[in-house]
C-alpha cells in the first residue's frame, strides 16, 4: 500500500486536534461551574460546596494539563505539516493566533497557579478573582480560535496586493459571516459537555453513595443546567445551520445528502450516501422537510452537491457526523429533561436516569467531535474557503517519518486517554472531604476562622 | 516603519525564547534531578516548580508564534526542517506536562510510574530542545559534521538545565534536600562548563557565516566581553559552590541562581550577534522573511499593551509564592 503523504498529514492533524479539542471543551466550561460552586460556598460557607468545588478543582486541573500539552502541539503543527498556510494567510492568522497568545495564554496559565496553589497565600477573594480570570482566559482562548476557524469557513474583511493576503478590515476579519454563530454554538457546547461530565461523575457517586448531600446539590446544578442548555443549543445550531446554508451551500448539502437542487427538498433521516452514483443508497426521507429546517420554508430551495462536482467535501463522513451530532443531542434532551422531571417532582432521580446519567459522562465529547468533523471536512477540500486548497499547503515530509510520528502520538493520545478517564473515575471514588487533605489542595481562606467546615461524614 | 517593525519582533521573539531558556529550563532541571531525590524530597521539587511551570512553558508558545507571526515564510522552513526534533519535543512535554498533575491524581500506586514518566519526559524535550539548537544554529543543512554538532549540543543542554534546576531547589528548598541540591549543582557545572565550551568552539567551525562575524579585527575585540562575563558567571558559580553547605545556607541562593542565568543571557547575546540580520543563517533576513506590516503593526498594538501586564502579573506570581516550598502544599 501507497502511503500518501497528504493523506498522512491530514490524519495526524486530525488526530491531534480531536484529542487536543476534547480537553479545553471541559475546561472552558467547568471554569464557569468552578465559580459557580466557590460563589456558592463563599455566600454560604456550606462545607458541601467546599467539597464540590474541592472536587471539581482537581478534575479541572487535571484536563487542563491535558489542554495545555496538547494545544502546544497545534501551535507548531501549523509550521511542521501545513507551512503553505502560514506563508499564504500568515498575515491574517499569524495575529489572530498571537493574540491567542498575548491575552489568553498568559493569563490562564498563570493565573492557574494561584487557584490550585495559592488558597492559604491570597485573600479568598483574590483567589476568588483568579479563578475567574482563569475562565475568562479560557474563554477568550476559545474567542481567537473560533475567530481564526470562522475566518477559514467564511473569508472577509482582506484584499490582495501583490498576491499578497492583506487586511483592510480588522473588525470584518475578526466578526466574520460566521463567527458570532460558531462561537456561540462552541461555548454552549463547552457547558453542555461539562454539565454531562459533572451529572454522569455525580450519578456514579450517588449510585457508589459517595457524599450524599454534596453530591445530590452538584446533581441538581448539572442536570438543571443540561436541560436549560440543551434547547439553547438547538436553537443556535439551527441559526448556525441558516448561516452555513447562506455561507457555504456545498457542506449543507453534504450534511442532507442531497445531491440535485431541489425546492421542497425531503430530509434525509438515515441512508448511505455514494459518491459514485452520486445517489444517497436506502434513505429514510420526510418530505419537504430539509426545505423547512433549512429555510424555514416549505418549498425553500435546497442546492444539490451536483452544482459543486470538483468542489463539494467527502459526502458520508459529513452526512454520518452530521447524525451523530444530531442524534447525541437529541439523547441529551431526553435525558436532562426526564432527568430534571423527576428532580423537580420527587427531588431525586430514580435508578434508571442515574444509570443514563452515567452512560453519558462524555456524550458531550462525542457531540463535539462529530460537530467539527461536519464543519471542518465540510470546508474542504479547502483550507480557507474558495481561496486555498488544502493539499497546495502541505509539507513534504517522507511517509515513513509522518508513518511513525503518527503512530508515536496515538500511542501515546491512547495512553494518556485510559490514564485519564481512570484518574477521574479513581477522584470520584474517593469521598470529597478527603480530597481536601490530598495534595495540591489548600482549605481556603487565609485565617483558621475562615474554614467554617465541619466535617461530615455521609460514606 | 518597513524596517523598524521586524526588529521590534525579532527582539521580542529572542527575549521570549532567552526567558523559556531560563525559566523552564529550571523546571525542566528540576525533572531531570527528579529520580535523585526521595519520596518525600520528589514532592517537595515538583512543589517548587507547581505554580510556575505551565506559564513558564508558555514562553516557547510565544517564540514560536511570534515566528509564526512576524516571519511565516521562516517559521514554514524552519519547522519544516525541525519536524522530527520537534515531534519527539513535543511528545517528550506532554509527557511531563500530563505526569505533573497524574502524579498525585491518579492513585498512589501510580505515582512511581509517573514521577519515572516526568523525568523522562523533561530529558526527552531538553534533548530534542538542544538537537534543534545544534540544527538551526548550523543553518538547518543535514551533514555529518553538522549532525555531530546537534548531537553535541543534544548533550549539554540538558546539564545547563540541571545546573538551572539545582540553584532553582537552593532558593526554594531547606534542611537534607538543600544539601543534596548543593550536590547537584557542584556535579553538573562541569559538564555544563565543558558543554558551553565545546559549542563555543564548534559553532564557527561548522558556520563559516558565524565564524566570519566573530574574527574580524575590530569586532572581534569589541566581542570579548561576551565570553569574558560568561566565564566570569560561571567561575564564580563553581567557586561559591565550592563553600560548605552550612555556609552556602547563608548565602543568598538568588545570587547562585543568577549565575547560569548571567551565562544563558551572554550566551543569548553571542547567538543574537550571530545570527543577525538572518532568520535563517545564510539563507534570509528577517526583512526578507518578514509579514506585511499592516499584520505586524496590528499585533504590535496588542503586545504593547498584552506584554507589560503579562510581566506585571508575573512578577505578582512570583512574589505570592516566595520563599521555601514545603511537601506538596503551600502554607
Amino acid at each position: 500500500m501507497e502511503f500518501d503523504p497528504f493523506l498522512l498529514s491530514r490524519i495526524q492533524f486530525a488526530l491531534n486536534i480531536s484529542f487536543h479539542i476534547l480537553f479545553p471543551t471541559i475546561t472552558i466550561g467547568l471554569a464557569y461551574f468552578i465559580i459557580y460552586f466557590r460563589v456558592r460556598f463563599t455566600l454560604t460557607r456550606d462545607p458541601h460546596w467546599e467539597f464540590i468545588y474541592a472536587f471539581w478543582v482537581k478534575v479541572f486541573a487535571l484536563t487542563f494539563a491535558l489542554g495545555v500539552v496538547t494545544g502546544i502541539v497545534m501551535s507548531f503543527q501549523f509550521g511542521t505539516n501545513w507551512p503553505g498556510f502560514m506563508e499564504q494567510a500568515g498575515n491574517i492568522a499569524g495575529p489572530l493566533l498571537g493574540y491567542e497568545v498575548l491575552t489568553a495564554f498568559f493569563l490562564e496559565a498563570s493565573f492557574l497557579g494561584i487557584m490550585l496553589f495559592g488558597k492559604s497565600r491570597v485573600s479568598n477573594k483574590l483567589h476568588l478573582i483568579s479563578t475567574m480570570v482563569v475562565a475568562l482566559g479560557t474563554t477568550l482562548s476559545a474567542f481567537w480560535i473560533l475567530s481564526l476557524n470562522s475566518w477559514m469557513q467564511t473569508p472577509a474583511g482582506f484584499m490582495y496586493e501583490n498576491g499578497e493576503m492583506i487586511v483592510d478590515s480588522w473588525f470584518e476579519v475578526i466578526f466574520n459571516p460566521s463567527f458570532p454563530y460558531r462561537f456561540a454554538h462552541m461555548m454552549v457546547a463547552c457547558l453542555l459537555t461539562a454539565s454531562f461530565l459533572v451529572a454522569g461523575v455525580s450519578a456514579w457517586r450517588t449510585l457508589r453513595g459517595v457524599d450524599g448531600p454534596a453530591t445530590a446539590k452538584v446533581m441538581r446544578v448539572a442536570v438543571f443546567a443540561a436541560a436549560i442548555l440543551i434547547p439553547t443549543q438547538i436553537f443556535i445550531g439551527d441559526l448556525h445551520g441558516l448561516n452555513t446554508l447562506e455561507h457555504q451551500p456545498a457542506k449543507v448539502a453534504a450534511m442532507e445528502g442531497v445531491w440535485e437542487t431541489e425546492k421542497g427538498a425531503p430530509l434525509t433521516l438515515f441512508g448511505f450516501p455514494d459518491e459514485e452514483t452520486r445517489s444517497t443508497r436506502a434513505a429514510i426521507k420526510i418530505p419537504k422537510l430539509a426545505s423547512l429546517i433549512l429555510t424555514h420554508d416549505l418549498d425553500g430551495e435546497v442546492r444539490g452537491l451536483n452544482e459543486f462536482v470538483g468542489e463539494h467535501p467527502p459526502v458520508a463522513p459529513v452526512f454520518w457526523s452530521f447524525r451523530v451530532m444530531v442524534g447525541v443531542g437529541m439523547l441529551m434532551l431526553l435525558v436532562s429533561w426526564v432527568c430534571a422531571w423527576q428532580l423537580w417532582r420527587r427531588e431525586r432521580i430514580n435508578k434508571w436516569g442515574l444509570r443514563a446519567l452515567f452512560g453519558m459522562t462524555f456524550s458531550g465529547w462525542i457531540a463535539v467531535l462529530a460537530g467539527w468533523y461536519v464543519t471542518e471536512i465540510g470546508r474542504q477540500p479547502w483550507i480557507v474557503s474558495g481561496l486555498i486548497k488544502t493539499a497546495d499547503v502541505v509539507a513534504d515530509h517522507p511517509p515513513g517519518i509522518l508513518l511513525t510520528t503518527l503512530v508515536a502520538y496515538f500511542t501515546m493520545y491512547s495512553f494518556l486517554m485510559v490514564s485519564y478517564i481512570g484518574a477521574v473515575f479513581y477522584l470520584s471514588s474517593k469521598p470529597a472531604q478527603s480530597l481536601l487533605h490530598m495534595h495540591n489542595y489548600d482549605l481556603p481562606g487565609k485565617h483558621p476562622e475562615d474554614r467554617a467546615y465541619t466535617p461530615n461524614n455521609s460514606k | 516603519m518597513e524596517t523598524i517593525l521586524p526588529l521590534i519582533f525579532v527582539a521580542v521573539m529572542g527575549l521570549s525564547l532567552l526567558l523559556y531558556v531560563i525559566l523552564d529550563g529550571y523546571d525542566l532541571g528540576v525533572g531531570l534531578l527528579l529520580p535523585l531525590g526521595s519520596d518525600k524530597e520528589k514532592d517537595v521539587m515538583i512543589a517548587s516548580i507547581g505554580p510556575f511551570w505551565d506559564a513558564n512553558e508558555t514562553w516557547i508558545v510565544m517564540g514560536v508564534g511570534v515566528l509564526l507571526i512576524a516571519f511565516p515564510t521562516a517559521h514554514g522552513i524552519i519547522l519544516t526542517k525541525l519536524y522530527l526534533p520537534a515531534t519527539i519535543m513535543l511528545l517528550g512535554l506532554i509527557l511531563r506536562g500530563v505526569a505533573f498533575d497524574f502524579r498525585v491524581k491518579a492513585g498512589d500506586h501510580k505515582k512511581a510510574m509517573w514521577n519515572r514518566f516526568f523525568f523522562i519526559g523533561s530529558l526527552v524535550a531538553a534533548t530534542a530542545q538542544g538537537w534543534m539548537l545544534g540544527s538551526y544554529i548550523t543553518g538547518l543543512t543535514g551533514s555529518t559534521i553538522n549532525t555531530v554538532f546537534s548531537i553535541l549540543i543534544a548533550l549539554c543542554l540538558p546539564a545547563l538545565y540541571c545546573v538551572l534546576g539545582a540553584t532553582w531547589l537552593l532558593i526554594k528548598t531547606e534542611g537534607e534536600l538543600f544539601a543534596k541540591a548543593v550536590v547537584w549543582a557542584r556535579a553538573s557545572v562541569l559538564p555544563m562548563a565543558l558543554g558551553l565550551f565545546l559549542v563555543s568552539i564548534a559553532t564557527p567551525l561548522v558556520s563559516s557565516v558565524i565564524a566570519e562575524r566573530w574574527f574580524q579585527l575590530p569586532n572581534f575585540i569589541g566581542l570579548m566581553p561576551i565570553p569574558i562575563a560568561s566565564v566570569i558567571a560561571l567561575g564564580l558559580l563553581a567557586v561559591l559552590l565550592k563553600r560548605d553547605v552550612e555556609h552556602l545556607r547563608k548565602t543568598n541562593p538568588v545570587f547562585l541562581f543568577a549565575c547560569p542565568v548571567a551565562v544563558c543571557v551572554m550566551a543569548a547575546l553571542g547567538l543574537a550577534y550571530s545570527i543577525f540580520p538572518d532568520i535563517i543563517i545564510g539563507q534570509m533576513t528577517i526583512w526578507e522573511a518578514a509579514a506585511h506590516p499592516s499584520a505586524l503593526l496590528f499585533t504590535l498594538y496588542g503586545m504593547a499593551i498584552a506584554l507589560p501586564c503579562i510581566v506585571l502579573y508575573t512578577i505578582f506570581i512570583y512574589r505570592i509564592f516566595s520563599g521555601k516550598a514545603t511537601e506538596l502544599r503551600y502554607d
